[in-house]
């Protein structure tokens, strides 16, 4: 079967940031589990992320859609996302979208992580 | 499960037939993409093929049984490759799907927006009792052929 898979991954920046690391494909059988991850963060009360995508080789709408549903249930607590990727095709995924003027884009973590300071 | 033979020798075509289920679409997207990469598409063409038809193919998931299939047809044509996209599930009446409005950002509605955008010729067809056909075009550039 081709099944493709995520990992996940958190840890703690700066206190109240999580940075978030994704690694794999984030298609619709792999988007439910990081929707699922994100998810319990928040419930716990973290509402600030960098979510580093630099290993995303792959997303498509239902990732995005992840995304989105996220930004909107942190920004319900005054929270915020950063994007961490110089993936030219998520890029343009962003920009074809709109959603480039919806997320903030850094090339790195530390860069993504200082700007929700 | 795959499938390839020629339309009249002259239109090379391969089939490929998905249960429906988000497990299997990566597989319908890397086929389209090994096809791709043999006529000489570019990396970024490849890109946008396997994109929209994930797209199609997560679109049909979600108004199919799991008990239904997809079936993916690639047609080589010189000037680019031709892929429909065939579910049997509910069809939605063509002239609905439609492109999101952008405005708003929100969960969902992406995925024929993306379609729309990275292909170069799109077209629905619903056929009442036996499910919807995505027929897209995506052109070979001037450099590949």
């Amino acid at each position: 079967m081709a099944r493709v898979d995520i990992n996940m991954q958190v840890r703690s920046a700066n206190g109240s940031i999580a940075v978030v690391s994704l690694d794999g494909e984030i298609d619709v059988y792999t988007s439910p589990k990081v929707k699922d991850f994100i998810g319990k963060l928040i419930d716990k009360g973290t509402y600030t992320f960098a979510i580093d995508m630099q290993n995303v080789r792959y997303i498509d709408s239902t990732g995005l859609g992840v995304l989105i549903g996220g930004l909107k249930r942190v920004r319900e607590h005054g929270g915020a996302v950063t994007l961490v990727s110089t993936n030219p095709q998520t890029r343009k995924i962003f920009d074809i979208t709109g959603l480039i003027k919806v997320f903030d884009i850094y090339d790195s973590v530390d860069e993504a992580v200082d700007a929700l300071k | 499960m795959m499938q390839a033979r020629e339309v009249g020798a002259e239109i090379p075509e391969i089939e490929v037939r998905i249960p429906s289920r988000a497990e299997w679409v990566a597989l319908a997207r890397l086929t389209v993409a090994t096809v791709a990469a043999r006529m000489h598409f570019n990396v970024d063409e490849i890109a946008d093929l396997k994109l929209a038809v994930a797209e199609a193919c997560t679109n049909a998931i979600q108004h199919a049984r799991e008990s239904d299939e997809i079936v993916i047809t690639c047609r080589i044509y010189d000037e680019g490759m031709q892929v429909t996209i065939r579910d049997f599930g509910v069809g939605t009446e063509a002239e609905r799907i439609r492109s999101r409005d952008l405005g708003e950002p929100r969960v969902g509605g992406l995925g024929v927006y993306l379609i729309r955008a990275l292909m170069d010729e799109v077209e629905y067809s619903v056929e009442a009792d036996s499910g919807t056909v995505l027929t897209m075009f995506k052109r070979l550039g001037d450099s590949n052929r």
